[in-house]
């Protein structure tokens, strides 16, 4: 029985923390007694429910005991002089803020106050590090340990970067609030890289728990979705809608990317029956509705590439002319090496392995160090024949790269050339 | 809230500034002052002289220890500081943007702090 309730609130913490946090942060201007109030308020739901039952609306009755609790709090800390304004502004009904109006209508019995909590949380004065924490911590409901797991640091170390960052925005007056028009484009790219930068932790690392790992996955992809909701649908949220689409696509392909043992296995030779047709169909309906608002975007074109693997029955039936396409387009948006490689495979793939090579020789000097430029050469030059160039580029590639299942591809290519 | 705003800069590059460019920094300078004056968030503002007129003093056993120059040599050098109250952070750096010294040097934010009354 008592465990039933246990899931239940841990159900209702995981689910509720960011929204009820939020509103407490916002009434009571303080993350930290903002998180002792809630902290408290759990504890207090873990009796009050046992006798009473689960009440019908847990976020509003978890956002009541916590102010609640966190005016006991101040009252007992502070000689009451001086906090006295602080116990009047309490005491009184939520005011409306005027700036809000419009942008957030109450639900329940609170208002929404997860948007100005993620700009504050991603706010560009704080490091990436602690936006990235924080965000977690306080939208997701992760517990610093958890948090500290997911990015291999001690556990102190994590909440030390908890709590310089907290300060900072309270000392350094870091505001709570959505960021005017002007601000707004550039503020929100950087949320949502924050969010892409969670969601790559638990996709692309290979250390750490398998099971902390795909939290954060998931994680990013419910806060992503909780943003699209509190955001208005104009083209402003086109990159919100096409991120989104894009970590759907990436996760339809969890089950097929590690074999029995846990080594990652390469795209071209995943079992594509284990690929997650409801999420891979979500992705593209996303992506579809991004395409609608007409603000082309990386997060869109690098969805819209992994909808078209996403769609090949087969490795050999990839639109690689589609896919060579868009990563031009890319390479408009946002140029890297990482790009410019991919591109020129794209391109090796879709008209000739010497096209493909044409595009990834000039690259030569820059990408020296970089693995995937040998692997992309050597795979060409194979398919075009050169096999003593190609097992050259392997060595390259074999040298410099970590890991492991990668690795083994390059070993097996290897020994194919003979 | 209040801010203060150090404007660093490299006082080597500076050396080379010719009278003209020096009076139009002056009058970018002062239309920054009128701006900030006119938003209602100056409290005051300086400039410094370079640090080849700085001393810096420490006190160790009792002593002080006078030392020529400043206590620590950098790439870029404090020149001079706004005290701004502002809204929050986000319209300090908006601020500290505007600062002509921005342009060519880094402007640090600091947040003042406000010790409670005894």
């Amino acid at each position: 029985m008592l465990s039933d309730l246990r899931t239940v609130i841990e159900e209702v913490f995981r689910l509720e923390h960011g929204r009820v946090i939020a509103a407490l942060i916002r009434q009571l201007g303080d993350f930290t007694l903002a998180e002792d109030a809630l902290q408290d308020a759990f504890l207090q739901a873990l009796e009050s429910w046992q006798t009473d039952g689960v009440p019908h609306n847990p976020a509003a009755w978890l956002t009541t005991v916590a102010k609640r609790r966190a005016v006991d709090k101040v009252r007992r800390q502070a000689a009451f002089a001086r906090r006295q304004a602080d116990l009047h502004a309490l005491s009184q009904p939520e005011q409306p803020d005027p700036a809000d109006e419009g942008d957030s209508e109450m639900l329940d019995t609170f208002p929404d106050e997860r948007l100005k909590l993620m700009f504050t949380c991603c706010h560009p004065s704080l490091s990436l590090e602690a936006q990235i924490a924080l965000t977690l911590r306080t939208l997701g409901g992760l517990s610093t340990a958890e948090i500290a797991r997911a990015f291999l640091v001690p556990i102190p170390t994590m909440a030390q970067r908890l709590n310089r960052a907290k300060q900072k925005i309270q000392a350094a007056g870091i505001p709570y609030r959505v960021p005017p028009v002007a601000d707004l484009p550039e503020r929100l790219d950087a949320l949502l890289h924050v969010l892409y930068l969670i969601f790559n932790e638990g996709y692309c690392a290979t250390s750490g728990e398998a099971l902390v790992r795909q939290a954060l996955c998931q994680e990013a992809i419910r806060l992503c979705r909780v943003l699209i909701s509190l955001l208005p649908p104009t083209a402003l949220s086109a990159e919100a809608h096409g991120l989104l689409a894009l970590m759907l696509l990436h996760d339809s392909r969890r089950a097929a990317r590690t074999d029995a043992n846990g080594d990652l296995v390469l795209l071209a030779d995943q079992d594509r029956s284990a690929w997650n047709a409801e999420l891979i169909a979500e992705g593209i309906s996303i992506l579809d509705e991004a395409f609608a608002m007409r603000k082309v975007g990386v997060y869109q074109v690098q969805a819209a590439i992994s909808a078209l693997h996403a769609e090949a029955p087969s490795a050999d039936q990839t639109d690689w002319r589609q896919i060579a396409a868009l990563y031009s387009v890319l390479m408009n948006l946002a140029p890297s090496m990482v790009v410019a490689v991919n591109h020129a495979v794209a391109v090796g793939m879709a008209d000739s392995p010497q096209a493909g090579l044409a595009l990834l020789y000039p690259l030569g000097a820059a990408a020296t160090n970089y693995y995937p430029y040998h692997a992309a050469c050597a795979d060409l030059l194979r398919r075009s024949g050169q096999r003593e160039a190609s097992a050259d580029a392997y060595g390259r590639a074999l040298a410099l790269c970590q890991n492991e299942a990668e690795r083994a591809y390059f070993q097996r290519c290897l020994q194919a050339l003979g | 809230m209040k801010y203060m705003l150090l404007i660093y800069a490299s006082e080597a590059a500076r050396a080379h500034m010719t009278p003209a460019d020096y009076d139009a920094e002056l009058q970018e300078y002062r239309a920054f002052g009128a701006e900030a004056a006119q938003r209602g968030v100056m409290v005051t503002g300086e400039a410094l002289h370079p640090i080849s007129t700085a001393t810096t003093v420490r006190v160790r056993d009792g002593q002080a220890l006078k030392t020529d120059g400043p206590f620590a040599e950098t790439h870029e050098q404090l020149g001079g500081f706004y005290i701004l109250d502002c809204r929050d952070l986000d319209e300090a750096i908006e601020m500290a943007a505007k600062i002509p010294g921005a342009k060519d040097g880094s402007i640090e934010i600091r947040p003042i702090v406000i010790f409670a009354q005894a």
